[in-house]
């Protein structure tokens, strides 16, 4: 590679768990004031080479050299100390101590044994400074009040002053809505302007096009291929899943499998939402997009009965909906698939087949049998499990240890046995491998095909409009236009931003 | 450029819960002085009656200092109830009346302190046991131990040991202003130093503080010093009173129980890392004032007990309806 001398430099790591090979003579550099991304689908080994990276694992084999200098770390302070910094996905910031308490955690200035404020205060500020007049945000505000764009800014500005030489971002947009990726964005161009190398760890191709100035793709474990200038985004997602992306979303609904209208809203509303009218087809499958915040959740919570809209009007299938609680919306049969699996959907420590009969036993009476529901017995249960193709060892076992995408396929057949009317996917594909994402779109459609009206809530722009028949946009709580398949994303962008008049390439 | 500012949230509803327990001292002291006044009540009104009603909760307080510490590192300690009733025990025993004897008396004491307070700590740390089960294994052990050598009050204190419960210093009870010290000690140590930040920083996320290099199990035995400390002073102070050592004495007085409650009341969390020893003063303060209500209002001590429990129970829901988190 040309220009300097590399910041960091892995080469040759090696890692094996319990016999399993998880990291194979992988290469990794990267030089300061450039951001290196690392592509590759869950379990390609991008996580396990940032653990060699700072010392939480030791490899088996390889060096890692910082500026040319061998280090073999022992323990993660000593690659915190040799100017390596990890900004994980999962903030690792106190939320009940203050900006400048947590960009000290742990190494807080003292004099006299007392903490001195006022060096905190001005490092703490000296640090966000750097990132632009526009940032105000003042170090004695306790974190739980930011929103989530100006917390990462604190994690980074941890890092910063803890004068990280190298900063690997995990993911670093996965929590963050397109306006605050954009501040994330200028972040990062500022620590490049600065001189810090920056790895750059994500899924989604727009980023890696905006920002990255070298990709190198991960895949089994091993470097599949490293590009020193950014190509295509197809170029890359093909060396990620070693295939084309061609059938990657399902195709689109025939005009003859969209039915009758399903569900019908006019002029709905509540607190957070506002004036909302439209129908939902069998057999159709409904994107919404919208900003964060924007009201989509909160559109399908209110559908779904769990904050329920106060006036308006709602039919399911010709009959009123309007529900008070999500227990009259299932019985009525909608069925909701949250975004959040591990909080809101599934009860880890149960079998997957537990997890699948969970919401069949809770309509049924009490005193009778769990393995036999009026709906579903258990080995209907896990026939219905196999249709969707959850792959598990047994589905007697624990739903924990399965991958993301088995665990929300699980889920749809929890509502299958329902035969649900309305099936709700709040972010379907969130936290789950490109590989497996496909798997999913596939599911929604045959859904769809089998006359189940979709909404599909998702804040991947491109999944909304690969898989969606019909794209709603909302702002502010209400909905701010209806786009059919085939709507670029600079059209949908600009309705949710409310922005008609700009330019296009804002998207 | 969009401006962070624009994005932040409002969080007037965040301040508000943080001054709660001052608003709920605030609405216990409004209620004790509206029932003394309408019984016609005055002479409780008076700065002395003040220092009475907190010279009634000397040994709460005492405790509750040292329970937050053990709360705010997200533990618990449930030893301290016997730890007290051995630490009086034990302080008086080897006094016996001798004035000679109250120096090593109280050091006996405070290494019994810091003996258990250790021990939990590294039951919790090192062996990971669960808070509430180790800390009540190291009752039940230090129950069996007392109740087995004493079984009624042993040892007597010298008068001049009484000057720690009795005593005045310009006006105001000498225990009182050793509580006051110890207050003013916890806050400087939660607030102005490392330590302090270290215990808010390993109770908020045990994993971001080692990550950050934090010595975390340090801070956890720490805290449980702190807290054992502080127990087996509250100890001392009960074998003054008493002017002998009592092996009920701190069981009797729940003060485990209690401790804990007041925590609570003051808004320390129980999944730990916010509060403070402001907010546990508050809650004692708030507790003896319903005390000294119930008593000016002639009610019997049953309905006071139902009424202390829907009061921890409605301070706790205030809290949890207010930040909508896990609060206990």
């Amino acid at each position: 590679m040309s220009g300097p001398a590399p910041a960091i430099e892995m080469r040759g790591i090696s890692k094996s768990f319990t016999g399993v090979k998880a990291l194979r003579d992988v290469g990794f550099d990267c030089a300061p004031g450039e951001v290196h991304a690392l592509a590759g689908e869950n379990g390609a080994g991008k996580s396990t080479l940032m653990k060699v990276l700072s010392g939480v694992y030791r490899p088996d084999a390889g060096t890692i050299a910082i500026n040319g200098i061998e280090h073999h770390f022992k323990h993660p302070m000593d690659a915190l100390q040799a100017g390596i910094s990890i900004i994980y996905q999962e903030f690792s910031l106190l939320p009940e101590r203050t900006v400048a308490q947590n960009i000290f955690l742990g190494r807080e200035p003292t004099r006299y044994g007392i903490v001195d404020q006022k060096v905190m205060d001005i490092e703490a500020r000296r640090v966000i400074a750097l990132f632009g007049p526009s940032h105000h945000i003042k170090p004695d505000t306790v974190v739980s009040d930011l929103d989530v764009a100006s917390q990462q800014l604190v994690e980074i500005a941890k890092a910063v002053s803890l004068n990280a030489k190298v900063i690997v971002m995990d993911e670093p947009t996965a929590a963050l809505n397109d306006a605050e990726c954009e501040v994330l964005f200028d972040l990062v161009e500022t620590l490049k302007k600065s001189g810090v190398a920056v790895i750059y760890i994500t899924h989604r191709m727009r980023e890696i096009t905006r920002l990255a100035d070298r990709v190198t793709v991960l895949k089994d474990g091993a470097v599949a291929v490293s590009f020193d200038a950014v190509p295509a985004p197809d170029v890359i997602v093909h060396a990620m899943v070693g295939r084309d992306i061609g059938d990657y979303y399902a195709p689109a609904a025939l005009q003859e499998e969209i039915g009758l209208t399903m569900l019908a809203v006019r002029g709905a509303g509540n607190d957070r939402l506002n004036d909302i009218s439209f129908d939902l087809r069998a057999g159709e499958i409904a994107g919404f997009a919208g900003l964060q915040g924007a009201g989509r959740v909160a559109l399908a919570m209110a559908l779904f009965g769990a904050s329920p809209f106060t006036r308006g009007e709602v039919s399911l299938a010709g009959r009123p909906a309007l529900f008070r609680n999500p227990r009259e919306a299932i019985r009525a049969g909608i069925g909701l698939l949250p975004g959040d699996r591990k909080a809101e959907a599934l009860v880890l420590m149960q079998s997957v087949s537990d997890n699948g009969m969970l919401t069949a036993r809770s309509l049924s009476p009490v005193t009778g049998s769990d393995r036999k529901t009026p709906f579903v017995s258990d080995q209907e249960m896990n026939r219905l499990l196999e249709q969707v193709d959850v792959r598990a060892a047994d589905y007697a076992h624990e739903i924990k240890n399965l991958s993301g995408g088995n665990q929300q396929k699980a889920i749809v057949a929890r509502w299958l046995a329902l035969n649900p009317k309305l099936l709700i996917f709040i972010e379907p594909t969130r936290g789950i491998d490109v590989n497996a994402k496909a798997g999913i779109y596939h599911l929604m459609r045959d859904l769809a095909r089998k006359g189940t009206a979709i909404m599909m809530v998702s804040s991947d722009l491109p999944e909304v409009l690969g898989t969606a028949d019909r794209i709603f946009v909302m702002r502010s709580g209400e909905l701010a236009g209806e786009f059919p398949r085939g709507v670029s994303e600079a059209q949908v962008m600009l309705a949710a931003t409310g922005e008609i008049t700009t330019k296009p390439e804002a998207a | 450029m969009i401006s962070l500012a624009n994005l932040a949230r409002p969080f007037a509803r965040e301040r508000m819960e943080r001054q709660a327990p001052a608003f709920l001292l605030a609405a216990a002291i409004m209620i004790y002085a509206v029932t003394a006044l309408s019984l016609g009540l005055t002479r409780f009104l008076t700065p002395e009656a003040a220092i009475s009603i907190l010279n009634r909760s000397i040994a709460l307080g005492m405790t509750a200092a040292g329970q937050t510490f053990a709360i705010l590192v997200a533990s618990i300690d449930l030893s301290v109830a016997h730890l007290i009733s051995a630490s009086a025990v034990l302080a008086s025993v080897i006094m016996n009346g001798e004035p000679s004897m109250i120096i090593p008396a109280i050091l006996a004491s405070m290494t019994l302190g810091v003996v258990v307070g250790t021990l939990n700590g590294l039951l919790i740390t090192k062996l990971e046991v669960n808070p509430l089960i180790a800390t009540l294994g190291m009752s039940l052990v230090i129950q069996g131990c007392l109740a087995s050598f004493y079984t009624s009050f042993s040892g007597r204190v010298p008068s001049e040991f009484q000057f720690f419960a009795y005593g005045e210093v310009s006006g105001l009870p000498f225990s009182l202003l050793v509580l006051i010290a110890l207050v003013l000690l916890a806050w400087l140590l939660l607030r102005f130093t490392r330590f302090g930040s270290n215990i808010y920083s390993v109770g908020g996320n045990r994993d971001t503080a080692r990550a950050a290099g934090i010595k975390t199990a340090r801070v956890v035995v720490a805290a449980h010093i702190i807290c054992s400390l502080c127990a087996a002073l509250a100890g001392l102070y009960l074998a003054s009173r008493l002017k002998s050592g009592s092996p009920w004495i701190g069981s009797e007085g729940a003060y485990d129980l209690e401790s804990i409650a007041v925590v609570v009341i003051g808004g320390t969390v129980l999944s730990g890392g916010r509060g403070g020893i402001w907010g546990t003063t508050a809650g004692v303060v708030i507790f003896s004032l319903i005390d000294s209500i119930f008593n000016l209002a002639g009610i019997d001590a049953f309905a006071k007990q139902v009424m202390r429990g829907i009061i921890i129970v409605a301070a706790v829901a205030f809290y949890a309806v207010r930040s909508k988190r896990m609060v206990a």
